[in-house]
C-alpha cells in the first residue's frame, strides 16, 4: 500500500502540490490524468524518491520513502520518468538488465538472465535486444524503458506516460501486459496517462489532479462523465457507452 | 566480441612493453635495465590513473567531452602545491620527505576538487555550463598559481618550477613507490565500481530509482579522479587532451561504455600510446621529449572532432 499523507511541494515560491492525500492499495492499477503542469509526475517523483520530500510523509509498505535507505527502496518500487535520458553505446538487453541492478549489484545469475529474457519477450523486443539504444525508434526506446522498469521486479510499478511515443498497436500491447502483470502478478500500477479512454479501458481506478490537488478520484465508470471531465480539462465532451464500456468523444 | 578485441589491445600494449624495455640495450645492461624499468614504472602509472580518472570523470558529469585536465583538475593541483610551497616556504617545503610532500598535495587536491565540483554534480549540469566552469577554473588556478609565485621567494619558486608543463621523457622517479600504491589502490577501488558505474551512466534519476546513493556516491568517484589525477600530475606534469583521446580510441575499438570492458580498455589504450610512443620517438625518430606535444596535438584534435560532431546531434 502507498500511503500519501498531507504532502505539499514547493519549487522556490510557486506552490506545485497542496496539501495531497491520496491511498493506493496494494494490487490493481491505478490510473493518474490531468492537464499539462497538473503535478502528475511532481508526485510520482515524491513517492519515488526522486524529489527530496517538503511536507508530509509517504509511505509504500510502511516504509518512509525519506528515511528507508534508497536499495532497500529499490527492491519495492520502480520508477519510469516521463523524460528518460538514456546514455549511449549501450544494447538493449543491458540496458534491461541495469533492471536488476538493485538485486545483485550488477552480477547477474541465471534466474536475473530468464527474468531479462522475459521482459524482453514481454515487450516484444527480442529481435531488437542487441542494438544500440541510441538506434532504435522513440517508441522502441520507449518499449526498452518499460521492460527496464518491470524487470526490477518490484510490487510497486510508478510509469509516467509510458505511452509516448507508441503507437496504437503497442500502446494496446503495453496496456494488456500491464493489465496482465496486475492480475497474475499482483503488481500495484500507477500510471499517468493522456488518453482518457485508456485510462478507462485498462486502470482499476482514475484519479485527476488539476493545479497541485486532487479534484476527483474513482472507479472509470464514475470518472468518465462529462460534468467531471470538464472539471479536470476545461471542456465539454460527450461520453458514450459502447460494449458496456464508457468512452469520451475528446476530439470531436 | 569486446572480450576478443580487449585481448587483443593488451597483447598490443604487452608488445609496447617489451619493445621499450630491450630495444637498443647497450652497455651495462644491468643498469640500463633498471632506469627503464623505473621509467616504464612511472609510465604505466600515469597511463592507468589518466585513462581510469577520464572514464570516471565522463561517466559522472555524463558526456564524453569533459576530461579531469579540462574541467582544470591538473591546474588545481599545481595551484595546490605552490600553496603549500608558500605556507610552509620553500626551505620547509624542500625538506620535507617527497612522498610525504605528495601525500599531502593528493589530500589538497581532493578537498579542493570535492568541494568545487560536487555543487555542480548534485544535479547534472548542462555541458556548456561544465565546459565554461572548466575553462574558468583551469585559467583561475593558474593565474592564481603564477600569483602565488610572484609573490613567494625565487628561491621557493625554483623548487616547484620544474613540475609545470607535461613532460613524458623525464618523469619523477622518486615518487614511483608512493604513487603506485594510490594507482593500484585507484584502479582497484575503480574495477569494483564498475557496475555501479555503469548505473550512474544513466544520470540521478534512473540511478536512485535502481538504488544508487547519487550524492555518496558521486562523491566518492571525485575522491577518486582527484586522487589519480594528482598521480599523473605529479609524475610527469599536467596533460590536457590525453584522457580524452584515450577514452574516445578505446570506446570506438571495444564498441561499448560498459565499464567491465571500457576501463581495462582505456587502460591498455593509454599504454599502447605512451609507451608506444615514447619507444618510437625514442629509438625511431631520435627525440623523445617531443611525444608529450604530439599526444596533446592529437588529443586536441579529437577533443574538436567530438565538439563539432556533438553539436550538429
Ligand atoms: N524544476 C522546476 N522548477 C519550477 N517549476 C517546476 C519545476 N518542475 C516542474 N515545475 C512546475 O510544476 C508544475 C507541475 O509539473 P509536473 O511536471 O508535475 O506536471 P505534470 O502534471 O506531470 O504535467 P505534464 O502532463 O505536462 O507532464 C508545473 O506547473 C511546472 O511548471
Ligand atoms: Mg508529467
Amino acid at each position: 500500500m502507498i500511503r500519501i499523507e498531507n504532502v505539499s511541494f514547493r519549487h522556490g515560491p510557486t506552490n506545485i502540490l497542496h496539501d495531497i492525500s491520496l491511498t493506493i492499495p496494494k494490487g490493481g492499477i491505478t490510473a493518474l490524468v490531468g492537464p499539462n503542469g497538473a503535478g502528475k509526475s511532481s508526485l510520482l517523483s515524491l513517492i519515488s524518491r526522486l524529489q527530496t520530500l517538503q511536507e508530509g510523509s509517504i509511505t509504500i509498505d510502511g516504509l518512509p520513502v525519506d528515511t528507508t535507505p534508497n536499495r532497500q527502496l529499490a527492491k519495492v518500487i520502480a520508477i519510469l520518468r516521463q523524460d528518460s535520458i538514456v546514455a549511449s553505446r549501450l544494447r538493449v538487453h543491458e540496458l534491461v538488465g541495469f533492471g536488476r541492478f538493485p538485486h545483485g549489484r550488477g552480477r547477474l545469475t541465471e534466474e536475473d538472465r530468464a527474468i531479462v529474457g522475459q521482459s524482453l519477450q514481454q515487450f516484444d523486443l527480442a529481435d531488437l535486444a542487441d542494438r544500440f539504444i541510441e538506434t532504435l525508434s522513440g517508441g522502441q526506446r520507449q518499449r526498452a524503458l518499460v521492460a527496464m522498469a518491470f524487470c526490477q521486479g518490484t510490487d510497486y510499478l510508478l510509469l509516467d506516460e509510458p505511452l509516448n511515443n507508441l503507437d496504437m498497436y503497442y500502446a494496446r500491447e503495453l496496456m494488456r501486459s500491464l493489465r496482465a502483470i496486475a492480475d497474475e502478478k499482483g503488481k500495484t500500477i500507477v500510471i499517468v496517462l493522456h488518453d482518457i479512454n485508456q485510462a478507462g479501458a485498462y486502470a482499476d481506478r482514475i484519479v485527476a489532479m488539476k493545479d497541485g490537488r486532487l479534484i476527483a478520484d474513482g472507479a472509470p465508470a464514475e470518472l468518465l462523465n462529462t460534468d467531471i471531465l470538464e472539471s479536470v480539462f476545461g471542456f465539454r465532451m460527450p461520453v458514450e457507452v459502447v460494449d458496456g464500456k464508457p468512452v469520451a468523444l475528446h476530439f470531436r | 566480441m569486446p572480450d576478443r578485441r580487449l585481448l587483443y589491445l593488451g597483447l598490443a600494449a604487452l608488445l609496447c612493453v617489451a619493445a621499450f624495455m630491450t630495444i637498443g640495450l647497450r652497455g651495462n645492461i644491468g643498469f640500463v635495465l633498471g632506469l627503464r624499468a623505473a621509467k616504464l614504472a612511472a609510465l604505466l602509472q600515469v597511463s592507468v590513473s589518466i585513462a581510469v580518472s577520464t572514464v570516471i570523470f565522463q561517466t559522472v558529469t555524463g558526456n564524453r567531452i569533459l576530461t579531469p585536465s579540462i574541467m582544470g583538475l591538473d591546474a588545481l593541483y599545481l595551484f595546490g602545491q605552490m600553496l603549500l610551497v608558500f605556507l610552509l616556504g620553500g626551505m620547509g617545503y624542500a625538506a620535507l620527505d617527497p612522498q610525504f610532500k605528495f601525500g599531502g598535495e593528493v589530500l589538497v587536491l581532493m578537498a579542493l576538487a570535492t568541494g568545487l565540483l560536487l555543487p555542480m554534480l548534485r544535479r547534472r549540469v548542462d555541458m556548456g555550463l561544465m565546459l565554461l566552469a572548466g575553462v574558468i577554473f583551469g585559467v583561475l588556478f593558474r593565474s592564481l598559481h603564477s600569483l602565488l609565485a610572484r609573490l613567494i621567494d625565487p628561491n621557493d619558486f625554483a623548487v616547484v618550477q620544474g613540475a609545470s608543463f607535461a613532460n613524458f621523457n623525464d618523469v619523477r622517479t622518486d615518487l614511483l613507490v608512493f604513487a603506485a600504491v594510490l594507482t593500484l589502490v585507484g584502479a582497484a577501488i575503480a574495477w569494483r565500481a564498475r557496475h555501479v558505474l555503469d548505473i550512474v551512466a544513466l544520470g540521478p534519476d534512473a540511478a536512485t530509482g535502481l538504488g544508487v546513493t547519487w550524492a555518496r556516491t558521486v562523491t566518492g568517484l571525485l575522491l577518486l579522479v582527484s586522487a589519480l589525477v594528482a598521480v599523473s600530475t605529479a609524475l610527469v606534469g599536467p596533460v590536457a587532451f590525453f584522457g580524452l583521446l584515450v577514452v574516445a580510441v578505446a570506446e570506438r575499438l571495444v564498441d561499448t561504455r560498459r565499464h567491465a570492458v571500457l576501463l581495462p580498455a582505456a587502460a591498455l589504450t593509454a599504454v599502447f600510446i605512451l609507451v608506444g610512443g615514447q619507444t618510437l620517438f625514442q629509438h625511431a625518430l631520435g627525440n623523445s621529449s617531443t611525444l608529450g606535444v604530439v599526444i596533446e596535438f592529437a588529443g586536441g584534435l579529437v577533443f574538436l572532432l567530438l565538439l563539432v560532431l556533438g553539436s550538429r546531434k
